[in-house]
């Protein structure tokens, strides 16, 4: 119940303010701009979206999303209103959790807003709607994710410059580092010449391998960081356990962590 | 109604209430005083539950804010210092938030917000946004918010602060007023005001009672029969070394 109550206040700040109109509009932009030129939407002659469209959500989202929830806690802390928000007899959860579900609905209606160009791919051929409703839940939960890490970047920080920064950096990695170019190069740089793995003999050609293999394996756990496995799955219509596993724990961890600091700022 | 009982808070090594004992009864009101630092802040934070105390306890009506914060935050209406609002809400949108957190529906809600855009004079501002208030007006709006659900225990944190002497003698005659049937702890510098409004005050220093008593009491206290002199006497200047 107060949970909606906040969710509302949050909302209703987002709408009576230019912000969620500029970043609806810019988002619709760059979505728009982005299928009909390099992602060559009407040169390519597929019916899907899953190239020319939600190939470059993510690349938007890293910049806009924490564009949206980047107030969240930091206003809070600048105008000193937390201090009105913690002395209501309303949990910091429910408080997080309306914050969070506001920020989500602003991008839920930029999303919806991109309807257009499933009437468009729909009248010129016959796309599987199937996959395009996968696509979009895949982007919806890349948006949630960056939403989230966005807030428990803004619960540390009264500053929503440096929460701006400091999250689209975050994003950012999250975006590049399961990105395949950047993957497959990152393992071609660690991998060692399987020649090489081959003939080991001295202890500093093994120490080396070992090394190496250390590495590998630090760039294949952090790989599996990256949002673009996850993401690219659900685009493709595959509708995944581990990615929405992944997805909620992001998201989940997040929250929780948006509390942690809260708390512990307090004491 | 506020029973604090050996109230303490620590920031790292700096002690900023220690061991504060004291409370009000119904029908009471308890001007706070203390030099800047005191930890007068401090204290109103712990009793109204924004920050967890290191060690004792604070009862608003019977409850405790540690064991049961949920409950005992509805019992208490505070004005934190500096007056913080939503700023991009209109004066009634605030309010209406306010009721609806505070659990207030319907008809309830509706009567609640009327009643305190009423005592604090904000009618002529209610459909406004309050960005575009002057600071009076935004103070009165957050005291509205304090208001809103009728609390038995009022905690203001410089309510007068930054007011011109109309709104000042307002704010003060308000909460004498209420005081009658609340128990109210309000802090301020302004040493009149505890003659104007209150019927106890104590004044803490470093985050300890240093005076306690009836504005007569304290007057006596000191030698000149001037609560000025006795509060210079008994707190410590920020170009001391602490």
């Amino acid at each position: 119940m107060r949970t909606l109550t906040i969710y509302k206040r949050e909302l209703g700040s987002y709408f009576s303010q230019p912000t969620a109109y500029a970043i609806i509009v810019i988002f619709l932009l760059l979505s728009m701009g982005l299928a009909f030129t390099f992602g060559s939407f009407i040169k390519a002659g597929d019916a899907s979206l899953e190239w020319p469209f939600f190939f470059w959500h993510p690349w938007i989202f890293m910049l806009l999303a924490p564009a949206v929830a980047m107030k969240l806690w930091s206003d809070e802390q600048r105008n000193g209103t937390i201090e009105l928000l913690g002395t209501f007899p309303v949990s910091t959860r429910s408080a997080i959790i309306g914050k969070f579900l506001a920020a989500a609905t602003v991008w839920l209606v930029a999303l919806a807003c991109t309807f257009p160009i499933v009437v468009t791919v729909n009248y010129l051929g016959a796309p599987d709607n199937g996959v395009i409703l996968s696509g979009y839940i895949g982007s919806f939960l890349v948006c949630c994710s960056f939403v989230a890490v966005t807030m428990l970047v803004s619960a540390c920080t009264r500053d929503q410059v440096v929460c701006l920064i400091v999250s689209v950096f975050v994003c950012f990695l999250a975006v590049v580092i399961g990105y395949d170019p950047v993957a497959r190069a990152l393992d071609s740089f660690v991998t060692p010449p399987a020649a090489e793995a081959a003939a080991v003999t001295g202890l500093w050609a093994r120490l080396a391998l070992w090394w190496h293999q250390g590495v590998a394996q630090v760039v294949e756990v952090s790989t599996s960081f990256g949002v673009w496995n996850h993401f690219a799955s659900l685009n493709r219509g595959l509708l995944r356990l581990q990615d929405l596993v992944w997805f909620g724990s992001t998201i989940l961890v997040s929250l929780l962590g948006t509390s942690a600091i809260l708390s512990a700022k307090r004491s | 109604m506020i029973e604090v009982e050996s109230l303490t808070k620590q920031f790292g090594t700096k002690t900023a209430v220690d061991h504060l004992t004291f409370s009000v009864k119904k029908g009471e009101v308890l001007g706070f005083l203390g030099p800047n630092g005191a930890g007068k802040s401090t204290t109103m934070r712990m009793i109204t539950g924004f920050f967890p105390p290191t060690s004792g306890d604070a009862k608003v009506c019977g409850i405790s804010i540690v064991d049961r914060p949920a409950e005992a935050k509805t019992k208490i209406g505070y004005l934190p210092e500096s007056a913080p609002l939503y700023r991009d809400m209109t004066v009634l949108g605030f309010l209406r938030f306010c009721a609806a957190i505070r659990g207030l529906t319907g008809s309830a809600k509706k009567s609640a917000v009327e009643r305190a855009i009423d005592l604090c004079s904000l009618a002529s501002v209610a459909s406004q946004s309050i960005d575009t208030l002057s600071k009076g007006y935004r103070h009165r709006t957050c005291l509205a918010q304090a208001l809103l659900h009728d609390p038995e225990v009022l905690i203001l944190d410089e309510p007068t602060d930054g007011l011109d002497p109309n709104q000042k003698h307002e704010v003060r005659q308000l909460i004498k007023r209420l005081g009658e049937t609340k128990a109210i702890l309000f802090s301020t510098h302004i040493l009149e005001e505890v003659e104007a409004a209150c019927t106890r005050a104590v004044i803490v220093d470093r985050g300890m009672i240093v005076a306690d008593g009836t504005p007569a009491q304290l007057l006596a206290q000191s030698a000149t029969g001037s609560l000025t002199d006795l509060f210079r006497a008994v707190t410590s200047r920020d170009t001391e070394t602490a």
